[in-house]
């Protein structure tokens, strides 16, 4: 069956994207995305070496990859615009992961600030995808505001928690069609991420439950699969969860006359 | 009231600390590492980043009795000229240091702020991450230098206990405790990113030293929560020939105190300075360390001059590995050594 994942104007048959960070070596990173079929990762701007050098992290992602750079680091909406303007400068693409963190505790994101970065680099012609708190308004504001999809927390990032948010994210996913909806953050294992498919998510990011594992190239072949199965399982039409099983019908049974 | 077992490590609290700290249980303090190494593998991943420091003037008007660089120490004085900053940043730079941390000692009249301005801004053309650890500033002092780049300040209080500060800092501008106290609100103020605390344990009880450092912190935290924060625990070597008594701090209550940090700070960075042995290093790494000195000099004009007569550091290196060889280390046991963590983009 035909499954296409459009994003950003592209077409994609992955719907599993991998952040950077965290590896405990490039290498395996590197063999993280060639494993796993991920069509499109994340990285930091703030860790590629613009000098080129011999440990520039670019040099472990496969050039058929599409590259997001993400803003991490910035802490208010001018700082990720002059984040992503560098990238772009620098020749990283146009696909802008909008990452505008003022809380150092929780790292949890700020939406007012992602708002007006993604409308202003929308305007200037960028792919962004913006991460955010799963609030509805925000969520409207930034399809407004022009992003090309819209990435949901899970839960709290690096937290392996799972989709804590899940019935935010539910609405995010009933009520906005117009761009996909992305989860990421929180996800640590295979089955959180077929959960977030399941429910009719459109990709899932994952970054810390596949660097830190022992086998991180294992898992995030695990997690491929997780998103796959989680997908399927959404398109074939899942059953409903039941709750008591009963066979009599003591509301209703009075309007069939026996 | 509180016991042990009711104590909730993954919720450590700063009013847990004291029985935490003065407990014995060996199998309270595994389980605190295990914690610990588990929260810093999940918030930093394996990666621990890589900085050096850059000595540019040890004048100092300062008299900490357990300093090296003190006004009364008989030392030679040396002060980097503009030209000798540019060389000491491009020997520094060529090692693959990219990320710089530039000290001074307190002089108004040898480093003043304007100094500290002309210096910073030679190195950024090096470094794509600066820091600074000198003396405390005005708000406007720090907002300026943040403009010409400063990413980072590290600043810390030495000790908590305010008659014992006295007692160790018998003149100069640093006897002041309340100015310094202060001055990581002025640093947030002033916009800049990242500031790192600590306390030189040592100098006073250290429970009560660590306790008044992580309330002040989590005081800070709730107040700049944009700021990233970070610690550093470095350990006074004694003194010799000195007449104040110092506190024995053990490898043990080392590995306690950086295990209680990471639970109760579970992003903050940490670092480990080359003060410490290669050994106990290359183990404590596990347990939260996410930022590590290497191949340091501590003298003004280390990194040109290798092997003046002139040899009064700070403080004696004990860890004298090269950066390859502290890369190769880190390597070995699963870890990513980070260069480039940070590039300064935004201070404007």
């Amino acid at each position: 069956m035909e499954d296409r994942f459009m994003l950003g104007g592209k077409e994609f048959s992955s719907r599993f994207l991998l952040g950077t960070g965290k590896f405990g070596s490039k290498k395996a990173m590197e063999q993280a995305i060639i494993q796993s079929g991920t069509e499109i990762v994340t990285v930091a701007l703030r860790r590629i070496d613009l000098e080129q050098t011999e440990e520039n992290i670019l040099a472990y992602i496969p050039e058929n990859i599409t590259l997001m750079v993400n803003t991490s680091g910035a802490r208010n909406a001018l700082e990720a615009v002059r984040i992503a303007r560098i990238a772009r400068e620098a020749g990283y693409g146009n696909w802008v992961k909008i990452e505008v963190i003022n809380d150092s505790r929780y790292l949890l994101p700020d939406n007012h600030e992602t708002i007006k970065a993604t409308e202003t680099l929308a305007a200037e012609g960028f792919v962004v995808l913006p991460y955010m708190h799963p609030d509805l308004y925000a969520g409207k504001a930034l399809v407004q505001a022009g992003a090309a999809a819209i990435m949901p927390l899970g839960s709290l990032i690096g937290s392996n928690q799972g989709l804590k948010m899940r019935t935010l994210i539910e609405v995010l996913i009933e009520e906005i069609d117009e761009v996909p909806i992305i989860v990421d953050a929180g996800i640590g294992r295979p089955s959180h991420a077929a959960e977030a498919m399941e429910i009719g998510a459109d990709a899932v990011l994952v970054n810390t439950a596949i660097a830190v594992a022992e086998d991180p190239v294992l898992m995030a072949r695990a997690f491929a699969k997780g998103v796959e199965a989680g997908r399927m399982a959404y398109l074939a039409g899942m059953g409903r969860e039941q709750g008591i099983a009963s066979a009599s019908s003591p509301l209703t049974g009075f309007l069939y006359d026996e | 009231m509180n016991n042990i077992s009711s104590i909730d490590l993954l919720h450590l609290k700063p009013d847990d600390l004291d029985l935490v700290f003065r407990s014995e249980d060996r199998r309270l303090l595994e389980e605190m590492a295990l914690a610990a190494r588990e929260l810093t593998q999940q918030n930093f991943g394996r990666a621990v980043s890589l900085f050096a420091p850059l000595y540019i003037s040890n004048y100092c008007q300062n008299q900490c009795v357990y300093c090296g660089f003190q006004t009364h120490a008989g030392i030679q004085r040396k002060k980097l000229t503009f030209d000798e900053i540019e060389s000491e940043c491009k020997a520094l730079a060529a090692t693959g240091i990219r990320s710089c941390l530039i000290l001074t000692g307190e002089s108004g009249y040898h480093s003043p702020p304007s100094y500290i301005r002309e210096a910073i801004t030679i190195a950024a053309a090096y470094f794509p991450y600066l820091a600074i650890e000198v003396y405390p500033l005005e708000t406007v002092e720090y907002r300026d230098l943040c403009r010409a780049g400063v990413d980072g300040v590290t600043l810390y209080q030495e000790t908590y206990d305010r008659s014992r500060y006295d007692e160790l800092h018998p003149a100069g501008p640093k006897k002041n405790y309340d100015y310094r106290v202060q001055a990581p609100e002025r640093i947030a103020r002033a916009g800049i990113r990242h500031i790192s605390m600590g306390v030189l344990l040592g100098l006073s009880d250290w429970v009560k030293d660590v306790t008044d450092l992580f309330r002040h912190l989590r005081f800070l935290e709730k107040r700049f929560s944009g700021i990233e924060f970070g610690l550093s625990f470095p350990r006074l070597r004694r003194v010799s020939g000195d007449e104040h008594s110092y506190f024995e701090v053990s490898d043990r209550t080392m590995v306690k105190i950086i295990s209680a940090a990471r639970l109760l700070f579970p992003h903050a960075g940490i670092s480990m300075s080359t003060r410490e042995n290669p050994e106990f290093r290359d183990r404590i790494i596990e347990l939260g360390i996410t930022k590590m000195s290497a191949a340091s000099s501590t003298r003004v004009g280390g990194y040109v001059d290798k092997k003046s007569s002139y040899d009064d550091g700070q403080f004696s290196v004990h860890d004298q590995r090269s950066l390859a060889e502290i890369k190769s280390m880190l390597i070995r046991k699963g870890y990513d050594p980070v260069m480039t963590e940070w590039r300064n983009i935004v201070n404007q």
